[in-house]
């Protein structure tokens, strides 16, 4: 039993908007869901799927398929594991049209933080009332620090750098300036992401992603009514999902969950990281990128700092094309949760329908990677293997 | 020597409230899983080794060393966030204080300290090593 073939990414959207002040978190949710809907060809009414997470209003699919006013839903899951929610959803949607539970899921992310002011990254924030918070909130984790706590690690056991860690921001730059929405579309040098203010050691300022409003959604569909669809489908071929924690205070920061989540994507795939054409990998920061291509096996672990180095990831010069949007390091990162996000531009590559200047010729094969919650202690990874329709 | 971060007091529990009590006593308790004979962290009354409630509490030396540590620039005060591994075997978050931020290192030797919070409640800190 594999979802590979039987299911199809049928339409994507992405809201424009990187600043929503005059739209609630639900008018944007519904505007990505008619966007989606629009690009596949397929009408509200024959959705009977509904994926969504924290993001989304009160009581998530309760709430958001009133408002949309779909009636004919008969699968819900409103998994939420931070920003790799909507990759784990494609998975979840998959394997619900594999057993028959719907033929059409709908998957929307929608946030508005920049317009309500949120401090993302620099102030201390809890996970509610979970057991381990009173053990640590009290010392001031930030998004920032935690992954910068990581980032310090990795640097003492295998000798990584800052400039080794700019180049992943020096790729994203490469790219967005192709991206017409893109927050940050100047091209940065490796110079200017070290001598950027220093956020939280070792991370600087251009380690880190943007803050943005927006959101994006994606209908997937059951191969027969992907037959039927006019737009061309990108074949769901594997999909795994993983959790990391802290591991009972058997505390490692240098790897994340896609050293489990990423091998079982590739096995139901049939496929291996080299048979990659493009991948769109999570960038809540650099370090994020680095440990996670280790992670999935497109270098050896320790060594993912020589690998992104020389322009590796940008495309048309490197051997791995990434997150060719100019992803959460330089386009946007809609309400702190960039894994859907990252599903859209491996299906826009899939599609042939990226920047002419970043689109990878003849791309057969796809891999969209999301991160969720804090890197290696309390994470969420979840990957997922796509590609053509006759791949 | 750096100024101190106001660390604000834990929220309390049925489950943690005999940790800060002790706490308050000068004591770092560290819980131990009575079937296997491992300590873990975070604190809790259920082994997450064995998914059993026998776990029994043990002092920690106060003795650790600094796992990995950044410290927040963009906070007034800076503070420094650390994992530190506990001579006991585990790693647990905490901040480094009465330090020289810019003299921290990975692998560095430090001991206990407690911080008094305003609400009166100490909570575990660490120092470099005298």
């Amino acid at each position: 039993m594999s979802i590979n073939g039987k299911a199809y990414i049928a339409g994507i959207y992405e809201h424009p908007t990187r600043k929503a002040d005059d739209k609630s978190v639900a008018q944007l949710h519904a505007e990505v869901a008619a966007g989606a809907l629009a690009d596949a060809g397929i009408s509200k009414d024959d959705v009977d799927g509904y994926f969504c997470a924290g993001d989304a209003p009160g009581l998530g699919p309760l709430s958001m398929i009133e408002y949309m006013g779909l009636q004919n839903v008969r699968h819900m899951d409103a998994t939420d594991v931070g920003g790799s929610s909507y990759v784990l959803h494609i998975g979840h949607a998959a394997a619900a049209i594999a057993m028959g539970k719907c033929n059409v899921a709908l998957v929307t992310l929608a946030g508005r933080p920049r317009a309500e002011g949120m401090a993302t990254g620099t102030k201390p924030r809890d996970y509610g009332a979970a057991p381990d918070v009173p053990f640590e909130f009290i010392y001031g984790p930030t998004v920032v620090n935690m992954y910068a706590m990581a980032a310090q690690r990795h640097m003492h056991e295998f000798g990584t750098t800052s400039e080794q860690l700019a180049w992943i921001k020096v790729a994203a730059s490469h790219h967005a300036q192709h991206n017409p929405h893109a927050m940050l579309r100047d091209v940065v040098t490796v110079e200017d992401v070290v001598s950027s203010p220093m956020i939280s050691d070792p991370l600087h300022r251009l380690d880190c992603c943007v803050i943005s409003d927006g959101g994006g959604a994606f209908i997937i569909v059951s191969e027969e009514i992907a037959k039927n669809l006019k737009r061309d489908c990108v074949k769901v071929m594997g999909h795994g999902e993983a959790p990391k924690n802290l591991n009972a205070g058997n505390v490692d920061l240098t790897f994340t969950g896609a050293r489990w989540s990423g091998p079982i994507a590739f096995e139901e795939a049939g496929v291996t990281p080299a048979d990659m054409d493009y991948a769109s990998i999570y960038d809540s920061f650099t370090i994020t990128v680095l440990e996670t291509l280790e992670d999935l096996g497109f270098c050896e672990v320790g060594q993912g700092g020589k690998f992104v180095s020389d322009g590796n990831l940008i495309s048309g010069q490197g051997k791995l094309p990434f997150n060719t949007d100019g992803g959460g390091l330089c386009s946007n990162h809609p309400i702190n949760r960039g894994g859907l996000t990252k599903v859209l531009e491996a299906v826009r590559q899939l599609r042939d329908e990226a920047h002419p200047a970043v689109q990878v010729k003849n791309c057969q094969l796809a891999l969209a990677h999301g991160t969720g919650g804090s890197i290696g202690t309390r994470m969420g990874s979840s990957t997922v293997i796509l590609g053509r329709a006759d791949a | 020597m750096s100024q101190q971060r106001n660390i604000p007091s834990p929220s309390k529990s049925v489950e943690n409230v005999a940790f800060w009590a002790a706490a308050n006593e000068g004591k770092l308790m560290v819980p131990r899983c009575k079937d296997t004979g491992k300590f873990f962290w975070y604190p809790r009354n259920i082994s997450p080794y064995t998914l059993s409630g026998n776990v029994e509490w043990v002092e920690a030396s106060g003795k650790g060393t600094i796992y990995t540590y950044s410290i927040m620039r963009r906070a007034d005060p800076n503070y420094a966030i650390a994992y530190v591994t506990l001579e006991e075997g585990v790693t647990m978050m905490t901040n480094i204080v009465d330090c020289d931020f810019d003299a921290l290192s990975i692998g560095q030797s430090v001991e206990l300290a407690f911080f008094d919070t305003e609400e009166g409640q100490k909570v575990p800190v660490f120092k470099p090593a005298s």
